[in-house]
């Protein structure tokens, strides 16, 4: 329906009629002479692109009902009054690799060169709560991450740093609650309260069984440790962001922009969900939920989609779940520029890819932002890679102007017309999901997973066929040398850390370390909040890889599926 | 006209790298060029894909990381699958592999290391050239 007070229902019925003039003259004609390139104009979403947008497109509208006012519901054009103009987003580079001391050294080089926030990558026995000696972590100590075994090594990653001059996220999930707890000591033994601590811990497990892949527990346990940090963090780090709901990954998979936005929608509605089962009050965790969206090579796509995405979380959290605090209808999200896209052909190519992504997300509105370096598909970035991406922040934030008003791309036809179909598509994948049981049931069945399998296989089809042009790789080939001064991990990093974990066993103090995981045992098996248990079994230097055993023998283990 | 039976392939992920697209595009294009494939899935041990490849009789192993413990564990599927006396099942690999790498993992025994980019047909094209050699023109198995 037209909303008559911006368009004008006579002046729209002009307008269709001249439209319809125009294209069974001007374009008609010049089709016949000259075909347009391609015979279908489409979104990665499957959305048909159309050849022009008119005021025709974004007729039902209601500017006041849809788009609103920065800071106010529905937040469609940001969530801050003054957005950029009152501060830029946090560039926040996602950084680790090695050691605590070699990934403390990074950290002070990033921020030395006007990084505003950390980003901490763990190896991957971190992220499955191994400890480096275990037999599973051969060959991955600190490989993509850094390898953390106790709070030695977080008290290392962070010395030199205060907690309370920087934000910290930290891309952590299934031990989410454990790295949580060490930082939690960290800034307690640097004299810092826990609620001053700001930062975020990704903690969104079910992502991780549709798409990251780095899950340890059945899903029931882990919604419980999930919906523990809640209640924990809603009394003792009142600043910290609980959760960082993520379609990241599951853009990275291969999802569309309509599968990312429903996905991860889909995924927080579980948690709010499943908190809300807890007894919680959603006013209580909701302003503390974050989000982490992908930014892909479709500029104008993208920026709809982060609108459409703040819009539809605004609605589902103030009509479907009844929140009454204006924080909790807020989406606030990270965005890293989508590492899927980079080519390890002529990869100085990146550096412009990862420019316009990251000026999407500029101008969808982030909150934080991480920018690819251009060298990530051979290699973890090396410095001075890593510097130009954190430069290409720098250049939009303070050259481009993109910043100075807000939501500069808002009114345009296109933006608004895909911004509402990103919305409906996406609220047509939610209903789907809420009619098999929900996004955990949905996961369970593998729905999600075929659903981002089919879009990565089409896409690839797309790219083989030469349809989807990747310059560089399927189109403007060049001969090219192979590149010199990639990052190489220290192969030795794994016997240090090791080294490192023994002496600090022989160190602590043994029966504290053995009491307190009993205690943890105890409570796992009972129903309290986790939290404590864990805070004080990290406090004595009980290891990541001793407490994720004990809660192992306590829930089990996830076996992942081997479908195709 | 001898029947020609199908090329079996295992797609395995060895370590605890989570990165499956690669690998779940690849077992599919590979599935679509008429061979037939099976996933392992995640965070498989060299000794759980050398026992996945003698139960499911395969011709090729494809291994896939992204997380950089290519070196490690590459050649120890190499070793495990040879413990079994499976020597002659064709080893390929992807992932983000650097270029310097790649000698090393060829003396391994791995016999061809794909990179970001390739087109799935030519690890198929590869596939049946060297499987077919291995076993005589028209024969998958």
């Amino acid at each position: 329906m037209a909303d008559d007070r911006l368009f004008d229902p006579k002046a729209l019925a002009e307008l269709k009629e001249a439209e319809a003039r125009w294209s069974g003259g001007p374009v008609k004609k010049t089709l016949e002479r000259f075909p347009e390139q391609k015979k279908e104009y489409k979104l990665t979403s499957g959305v048909e692109v159309q050849r022009l947008y008119t005021p025709l497109d974004i007729a039902g509208q209601d500017y006041l009902e849809d788009l609103g006012f920065p800071g106010e519901y529905p937040f469609t054009r940001g969530v801050q009054p003054t957005m950029f103009r009152g501060r830029y987003w946090t560039m926040r580079q996602y950084a680790g690799f090695g050691s605590a001391e070699e990934t403390n050294a990074r950290f002070k080089y990033l921020l030395e060169h006007g990084q505003t926030g950390l980003s901490v990558a763990f190896d991957l026995p971190t992220q499955i709560g191994y400890d480096s000696d275990h037999p599973l972590a051969e060959g991955e100590v600190g490989k993509v991450g850094v390898a953390i075994d106790s709070l030695e090594d977080v008290e290392t990653l962070f010395a030199g740093i205060p907690l309370d001059k920087v934000s910290t996220s930290m891309t952590i999930n299934a031990p989410a609650a454990i790295l949580l707890a060490m930082y939690q000591a960290v800034g307690e033994k640097q004299g810092i309260p826990a609620r001053a601590l700001n930062g975020t811990i990704q903690n969104d497990i079910l992502k991780e069984y549709a798409a990251r892949g780095t899950y340890i527990f059945p899903p029931k346990p882990s919604m419980r440790l999930v919906t523990d940090i809640f209640a924990y963090c809603a009394k003792e780090m009142p600043e910290w962001n609980t959760i960082s709901i993520s379609g990241y990954h599951i853009r990275e998979a291969g999802a569309t922009a309509v599968q990312e936005v429903a996905f991860t929608l889909a995924n927080g509605i579980a948690y709010v969900q499943a908190a809300l089962d807890a007894g919680l009050d959603v006013d209580s965790f909701g302003p503390r939920l974050s989000f982490f969206f992908n930014s892909h090579l479709d500029f104008l796509e993208e920026v709809a989609k982060f609108r459409a995405a703040r819009r539809l979380w605004a609605r589902i959290m103030k009509e479907r779940f009844g929140a009454k605090n204006p924080r909790s209808w807020m989406l606030r999200f990270h965005t890293q520029t989508a590492g899927v896209t980079l080519t390890a052909q002529q990869p100085d190519n990146n550096i412009v890819r990862v420019a316009w992504q990251a000026l999407a997300a500029v101008l969808g509105g982030t909150q934080s932002l991480h920018t690819n370096s251009r060298d990530e598909a051979l290699a973890l970035p090396a410095e001075d890679s890593v510097r130009i991406a954190l430069r290409t922040q720098q250049l939009i934030a303070y050259e481009s102007g993109a910043a100075d008003t807000i939501d500069p791309l808002g009114g345009s036809y296109y933006i608004e017309g895909l911004t509402d179909r990103i919305e409906q598509e996406a609220g047509r994948y939610i209903e789907k999901i809420d009619a098999m049981g929900g996004a955990p049931a949905a996961i369970e069945r593998g729905f999600v997973q075929a659903e981002i399998q089919d879009s990565a296989y089409r896409y690839q089809l797309d790219v083989e066929s030469g349809e989807r042009v990747i310059v560089g790789v399927n189109k403007f080939q060049v001969e090219e040398k192979e590149p010199r001064g990639l990052l190489r991990v220290d192969p030795e990093v794994a016997v240090r850390q090791n080294g490192k974990l023994a002496r600090l066993k022989a160190r602590r103090d043994g029966a504290a370390v053995a009491g307190r995981l009993e205690t943890l045992e105890r409570t796992a098996r009972g129903k309290e909040n986790l939290m404590p248990a864990i805070y004080e079994c990290v406090k004595v230097y009980a290891t990541l890889g001793e407490i994720s055993d004990v809660l192992r023998k306590v829930f089990g283990e996830y076996r992942g599926s081997t479908a195709l | 006209m001898l029947e020609e039976t199908k090329v079996r392939v295992l797609v395995a992920k060895p370590g605890l790298d989570g990165h499956d697209r690669g690998a779940k595009v690849i077992a599919r294009a590979l599935r679509d060029a008429g061979m037939e494939v099976i996933y392992t899935g995640l965070r498989q041990t060299p000794g759980q894909i050398a026992e996945a490849a003698l139960q499911e009789d395969v011709d090729v192993v494809g291994l896939s990381s992204l997380s950089g413990a290519h070196k490690h564990l590459f050649p120890r599927v190499v070793e495990a699958l040879r413990a079994k006396g499976l020597g002659d099942v064709v080893v390929i690999c992807g992932g983000i592999i650097p270029a310097e790498d790649v000698p090393e993992l060829k003396r391994a025994g791995v016999a061809e290391v794909f990179g970001p980019g390739t087109p799935t047909a030519a690890v198929a094209e590869f596939i049946r050239r060297e499987v077919g050699a291995k076993k005589g023109f028209g024969a998958g198995r």
